[in-house]
């Protein structure tokens, strides 16, 4: 990427041969990008990220779509980006339907089809979830689309570079990928659009992308994931292996040596990257402030930064009671996740858990603790002093 | 060590988590320190979700919705992570909404439905800002908590027990509002800004050039949007699908003559002039607030002169023994000069015990006798008791009948 912010700075569209040598880097990375998922170089579309290629493909389709009433289906697990494009649409009169998912996280193609109306005019269905990692049956809800013609999108944004994406062997008719999840930069991501798909662009502009998506090119971005997209490619299969192995030590290390812990999710049908676990008694989010001072990072499913939390709508959807979403976290493998690390984490994470369970009131009571026992302020005061 | 500093993004706050940044190595913004020293870290405590309610943002607030410059706004974590990226400290947000409401906003809403002048100050720093807080701290693994109050505490190795004090800086003193506190809180709270004045702490900001260095001062409750607790209380209401009762009643003197008609008991407040809609030679005053009756009591002055008052779910932060009756200055509002009283405390039977809080069955009230008549004494302020310095204890003012 470096050469492209200092060297080449050419903008990719212009005539001259700043611009010709930066248009060449581009397209070498459309290329690659195709390749990963064996679309045709003119079927992917450049875009600023995940977020906007679910915005893209689910306004965009529907948009496009001639009908005076329109109807979508869709997941209640879905990323947050198609879910509130979705629910936008709502709000101009399209109706949605978001199905449910099991207790594993996964859709049934069955209630695909059945949700399908007359007037539907996308379907919607993440090919991975990125809390739990559960993998949602893409190729059977394929067939369903392509039987009654209506235009299936996937968002893969989790998926990519940890299992095989073939679209034309899954019948997708869009995808939506981003290069930061496949160790790329942020900022950037790309969407593909079969041939002959119909869609209304996002933003109006110059003809950049095929008239699809105008805006100069992030070359340098763009560049970057051409090359995480090249390496994915190159390292799929041996990371799926090495790092599910290394999930799955972890796993079963923790459920060893930690009392009250399950896995959220599907464990058979799921990336190899991903472990979503509950500890009960503990809250999520302590949990995370405390591994992240231990040295360790991980996350729950809730977007902390917008200064309002709300709990993991995939883990209510999967019917998880608050309680159990609360205190439930998320652990993310990749390709440079080591025997150590799983090592050092197998050997922080109990130590944490057994700290904050000795601290809570819930817990305690669960093991028979009353009120005199629990926490008096005199002993405390004593235990303090002493310790000064 | 490792100290949690409870960030608001105001300007005390801040300061007390540079002074003890400063204080303490090891402060590059990775949390694992090697080293023994102390670790400071800072926690912005989310309490109340400012995009509920929207009706209240009005003037104040930005194109997204947001309420501004008011406590738990967005602008307020924004300035807290700032602060700390400058300081070098890591920094988190926690959500305390749910215990908040529960703890904090239900009973300041129950008790202005009572007809009480409630601050939710007080039971907001004990039940939420320091119970959740320390919980909070002891589970990401710190020992201690720090806050910007201004307050002091100490240990007093003769007793064995930790006092709290009024900060050296009366005028900014929130000693007041800490009077709940237990002694394992007080046992592991520190207070950077008990020892400076307010003028000196602006001057720490300014001189380590911290972000919010010249950020004025928030003076409202941080969930109610500018002194407006009755349209808190409508919103709030909508929001929970429960209808206001707002019926107008009757403006009665104390010995029960009907002097006027008023627009619904909630606009008012004990020691209240405007807005009785009564013409009269003398000023009246509200005296209190009859719910029960729906009426809104009124009198001169002299009727706003009381010298006894009873104060239940007291607190003691200096031991005492049921019966005991000790000479204190007491406070009944926080801006309130403390004067001077007889306290008699008095053990009472107790519903439930607070599992968390290992509160013993016995709770506690005190009665109080001024030595001068006191102006506007209101139920569902604190009476905090003081010895000199030293906060003694407190606790709350009970409504009106219960005292004569």
């Amino acid at each position: 990427m470096r050469p492209y912010f200092l060297e080449e700075y050419g903008n990719a569209s212009s005539v001259h041969a700043f611009g010709q040598r930066a248009r060449a880097a581009v397209e070498e990375a459309r290329a690659e990008v195709a390749r990963l998922i064996n679309a045709d170089p003119a079927e992917i579309v450049f875009t600023s990220g995940g977020t906007e290629g679910d915005n893209t493909a689910v306004l965009g389709v529907v948009e496009a779509a001639e009908a005076s009433k329109k109807h979508i289906v869709t997941t209640a697990i879905e990323h947050p980006a198609v879910l509130y494009a979705a629910r936008s649409l709502e709000e101009r009169g399209v109706r949605v339907t978001y199905l449910d998912v099991d207790s594993g996280g996964v859709v049934d193609p069955q209630e695909i089809a059945g949700a399908i109306q007359p007037d539907t005019v996308l379907v919607s269905v993440m090919h991975a979830n990125n809390e739990v990692g559960t993998l949602q049956p893409i190729r059977e809800i394929g067939r369903v689309a392509r039987e009654r013609g209506i235009a299936f999108h996937t968002d893969a944004v989790q998926a990519m570079g940890k299992v095989e994406i073939d679209v034309r062997e899954l019948g997708v008719d869009l995808l939506t990928m981003s290069a930061h999840k496949i160790c790329g930069p942020k900022g950037v991501g790309a969407l593909y659009i079969r041939k002959g798909t119909r869609l209304r662009p996002l933003l109006h502009g110059g003809h950049h992308e095929r008239d699809r998506r105008p805006g100069t090119e992030n070359v340098p971005g763009i560049v970057g994931l051409g090359a995480a997209a090249r390496l994915a490619q190159q390292h799929l299969a041996e990371d799926a292996a090495r790092v599910g192995a290394l999930r799955d030590r972890l796993e079963s290390g923790l459920v060893k040596a930690v009392p009250l812990v399950h896995v959220n999710g599907d464990r058979a049908h799921r990336l190899p990257t991903t472990a979503n676990l509950r500890f009960a008694h503990v809250d999520g989010e302590a949990l995370v402030i405390a591994l992240d001072l231990a040295g360790l990072a991980c996350s729950t499913g809730a977007a902390c930064s917008s200064g309002s939390l709300e709990p993991s709508h995939v883990l209510a959807a999967m019917g998880l009671p608050r309680e159990q979403a609360r205190s439930s976290v998320r652990f993310s493998l990749g390709r440079s996740t080591t025997d150590a690390d799983i090592e050092f984490a197998l050997e922080v994470i109990p130590r944490v858990i057994e700290r904050l369970r000795a601290i809570s009131p819930r817990y305690q009571s669960q093991k028979g603790f009353t009120a005199e026992n629990a926490g008096n302020a005199e002993k405390t005061a004593e235990v303090y002093r002493r310790a000064r | 060590m490792t100290i949690a500093v409870a960030m608001s993004g105001g300007v005390d706050s801040s300061t007390a988590a540079a002074i003890l940044a400063e204080n303490n190595s090891g402060g590059a913004s990775t949390p694992c320190d090697a080293s023994g020293d102390a670790r400071v870290v800072g926690l912005t405590m989310q309490l109340w979700n400012q995009r509920r309610l929207p009706h209240l943002q009005g003037l104040a607030a930005d194109s997204a919705g947001h309420a501004r410059g008011r406590c738990c706004s967005l602008d307020d974590v924004y300035d807290a992570r700032r602060v700390a990226s400058f300081l070098g400290i890591p920094y988190y947000v926690v959500n305390f909404e749910e215990q908040f409401e529960q703890d904090v906003v239900r009973p300041f809403v129950d008790a202005y439905l009572g007809g009480a002048t409630p601050i939710p100050c007080s039971r907001c720093n004990t039940e939420v800002k320091f119970a959740r807080f320390v919980e909070t701290a002891l589970e990401i693994g710190a020992e201690r908590i720090a806050t910007g109050h201004y307050a002091r505490v100490s240990f007093d190795e003769a007793t064995g027990r930790y006092r709290l004090f009024a900060a050296l800086d009366r005028a900014k003193d929130q000693s007041y509002f800490l009077f709940g506190l237990t002694q394992d809180q007080l046992a592991r709270s520190l207070f950077p800004l008990g020892e400076l004045t307010k003028d000196e702490v602006r001057s720490i900001a300014r001189r380590k050039k911290l972000p919010v260095a010249e950020k004025p001062e928030s003076q409202e409750i941080c969930f109610v949007p500018a002194g407006s607790y009755r349209d808190f209380i409508r919103e709030y209401f909508a929001e929970q699908g429960i209808k206001l009762d707002d019926a107008p009643g009757e403006v009665v003197t104390t010995d029960g003559r009907v002097l006027a008609e008023h627009r619904g008991i909630f606009n008012y407040t004990v020691g209240q002039r405007k807005g009785l809609g009564v013409a009269k030679g003398e000023p009246l005053y509200v005296i209190a607030l009859d719910r029960t009756q729906n009426r809104v009591v009124v009198g001169g002055n002299d009727e706003l002169l009381r010298r006894r008052c009873l104060v239940r779910e007291v607190n003691w932060i200096r031991p005492v023994e049921d019966g005991e009756e000790f000479g204190a200055s007491v406070k009944i509002r926080n801006k309130h000069v403390a004067a001077p009283a007889r306290v008699k405390a008095v053990a009472v039977k107790s519903e439930a015990a607070d599992l968390r809080r290992s509160a013993p069955a016995t709770g506690w009230v005190a009665e109080v006798e001024f030595v001068e008549p006191q102006r506007a004494i209101t139920p569902g302020q604190a009476a905090v008791f003081y010895d000199g310095d030293e906060v003694v204890g407190g606790g709350w003012i009970v409504p009106e009948g219960a005292h004569q």
